[in-house]
């Protein structure tokens, strides 16, 4: 094995970019299980992102309209966990499931005419004087735009959470239901409103993989990146800053993996390959998670 | 104005009736979708759902049915014991891989001597192993409180790279020239998974599943086991307060469903599929998630439900053939199969009045 292949700038640098769609998926996630709804579909509505973002950003040739198209494809998809839950008191972790094995059905039936194709290019950004910084430069302000897309993301989720009114309420509503629906709040809107939002992150989160990563579609691609994103939520305990944290750890893992498996590593390649989701599991047991959501994963019928 | 009322008991009524609700609703959506992708949706329907049985290449399909219906039911059976309790196990994928790992490789270290031993301690090997993965997540959630869906999910991830290296290194044919996978071993006769009446489809595995299928109904409804096990699901308090132990709780339903998960991998390696490789897993230990709900966790309903499933897999890949129609279309329909089911579910929990809420 030949370790100084491994440039430690470019691990870096592309460490960034591994950990965006996680990033983009868990931020969605974070805000619908701060709501006190615990959607286990993530996996199914990036997938159905990466596969929408691919076809409208291939029809129309523009990255931009591919990533607003995976969101409004994972936001819709969402909709139907939404009713499910909200509407139909469904039990949420089956109801997640079965989002993302309908979503995985759903994906594979979209994508049938578009595997093999290219998606169009996403330059790179080359922010001036900035980029230009030796090391850090290359680093930090050289990516595509959806990486800093994501990081504003969750620096306005941390913010509307922290000060706004309606992060307030919709923490209320995610720590008592009850109490909440006795102040007047509308439990199942902001539930909601909050489903769609998770949904649209993760419709984006899919599309970076799709349109950016790869930049391919094949079936089953985002290969348990949703099911990491829903672990990365608990090991933040909720909250977005330590999220960006889960993030870049899990992005440095996942990259110094496949590092070391160009560098020819003696291990095989199936163990290194396991590498990201050992140490998933490895950080859920390490990390004590805080105290989750009072009201999630419980339904909330107002008549009780 | 339409409200939803609780009721203060289950119905009955609704509960028999929500499974083939769901069904029916399944089949009208279904009928949309191939009509939309250019189909005409009532030849399809038929192809998916009736050929297996009655059309005139029905004696090829009917013993199709037990060979796919029988992993099913015999991993749905084991995780509709958790489910019952609230522990999700949702890597039973896993757990069936690794069974058909650890199987497999007892009875290719026995090739290619013959003993009437090898099939039964394979039988084992494939229950230990399937075990022995369910319990890292059952361990992990008793000692350190983490989330058994997460774990047990990205288990089977491992698992898949694992199946990989077996299939390419430790376990791969050596007479194979090369080639990934593993001796077939349903060539091994002291290692095959045999049909018990030939022609029929009827394995080792269907007959176990059979088996789990009357144990299960009569641990639910005759059983201490049974009874703790939905306490502790419908409330947890209620059942610390009669004695039932958490800790023993979550290991026995992570350890059944695994146990079960490995048998159905194993009769799977050393019959249908004959050996280890890469693409050996197609996804049972997933859609036998929906035979446990459709069937409502009920042993019986999980026998059917089992064989529906099994008919539409076989009913799909008919209509793949004859009709063109691609086979995520079959997925989506499973998938909107258990949408139905938990929408429908409402009516047994709530009944729904109509006009303005009255105040009490």
């Amino acid at each position: 094995m030949d370790l100084s292949a491994i440039n430690p700038i470019l691990l870096l640098a592309s460490l960034m970019v591994a950990a965006t769609p996680i990033l983009l998926a868990a931020i969605g996630e974070l805000v619908v299980e701060r709501a006190g709804v615990l959607n286990l579909g993530v996996e199914g509505m990036m997938i159905t992102g990466a596969v929408c973002g691919f076809i409208v950003a291939v029809n129309t040739g523009s990255p931009w309209l591919g990533f607003i198209g995976a969101a409004i494809g994972g936001a819709l998809l969402s909709v139907i966990f939404g009713v499910l839950t909200q509407f139909l008191l469904s039990n949420q972790v089956a109801t997640g499931l079965a989002l993302t094995l309908f979503g995985l059905g759903l994906s594979a039936l979209m994508g049938q005419g578009y595997i093999g194709i290219k998606a169009p290019s996403f330059p790179d950004w080359h922010i001036p004087l900035l980029g230009d910084i030796p090391v850090i430069g290359p680093i930090i302000f050289q990516h595509d735009p959806m990486v800093y897309l994501g990081l504003g993301i969750v620096a306005a989720t941390w913010a509307f959470l922290k000060y706004s009114r309606a992060g307030l309420i919709l923490r209320a509503v995610g720590e008592n239901h009850e109490a909440a629906h006795a102040l007047g709040y509308h439990v199942m809107r902001v539930r909601m409103l909050a489903i769609m939002f998770g949904g649209a992150c993760a419709g984006l989160g899919g599309a970076y993989l799709s349109l950016v990563r790869v930049p391919q579609w094949t079936e089953g691609m985002t290969a348990g990146a949703g099911w990491i994103a829903l672990a990365i939520v608990v090991f933040a305990s909720w909250r977005p800053g330590r999220l960006l944290l889960g993030a870049y750890l899990f992005g440095g893992v996942t990259v110094l993996q496949l590092n070391l498996q160009a560098a020819g590593a003696a291990i095989a390649v199936e163990y290194l390959s396991m590498a990201p989701y050992l140490a998933t599991i490895a950080v859920l047991v390490i990390m004590r998670a805080g105290r989750a959501p009072g009201s999630l994963g419980q339904s909330f019928h107002a008549s009780r | 104005m339409i409200t939803l009322e609780k009721r203060p008991q289950p119905s009955r009524i609704w509960s028999l009736a929500t499974p083939l609700l769901a069904v029916l609703l399944t089949m009208i959506c279904g009928g949309l979708l191939f009509a939309a992708l250019g189909k005409n949706p009532f030849e399809t329907i038929r192809t998916i759902f009736l050929d297996p049985l009655f059309s005139e290449f029905a004696w090829f399909y009917r013993p199709q049915l037990l060979i796919k219906g029988a992993p099913l039911v015999l991993i749905a059976i084991g995780l509709s014991f958790g489910f019952r309790a609230g522990i999700w196990n949702i890597g039973a994928e896993g757990q069936y891989i690794v069974g058909a790992i650890c199987g497999a490789a007892v009875g290719l270290a026995f090739y290619p001597t013959e003993s009437f031993i090898i099939f039964p301690l394979m039988i084992i090997a494939g229950i230990l192993g399937g075990t022995l993965w369910a319990m890292i997540p059952g361990i992990l959630k008793v000692k350190f409180g983490t989330n058994e869906i997460l774990v047990s999910l990205m288990l089977v991830y491992v698992a898949e790279q694992l199946m990989a290296s077996m299939a390419l290194g430790a376990l791969r044919n050596p007479d194979g020239m090369g080639f990934p996978g593993s001796r077939n071993l349903s060539q091994y006769p002291s290692a095959a998974n045999l049909e018990i009446i030939s022609g029929s489809g009827m394995h080792w595995g269907v007959v176990t599943a059979l088996i789990a299928v009357i144990f299960a109904y009569i641990a639910l409804s005759r059983h201490i086991f049974g009874f703790n096990v939905r306490l502790a699901g419908q409330s947890p308090r209620a059942a610390k307060f009669a004695g039932v132990n958490p800790t023993a709780m979550i290991l026995i339903c992570m350890g059944l469903s695994g146990g079960l998960a490995g048998a159905a991998g194993l009769f799977e390696v050393a019959g249908p599929a004959g050996q280890i490789s890469i693409d050996f897993n197609v996804g049972y230990g997933f859609t036998a998630i929906i035979v446990a709900f459709l069937g409502r966790l009920h042993p019986v309903g999980i026998l059917l439900a089992g064989g529906l499933m099994a008919l539409t897999y076989i009913g799909g890949e008919i209509a793949q053939s004859n009709l063109g129609l691609p086979l995520a279309a079959i997925q989506l329909m499973q998938g909107m199969l258990l949408f139905f089911l938990l929408a429908v579910d409402v009516l047994t929990n709530y009944a729904v009045r109509f006009g303005r809420r009255q105040v009490v």
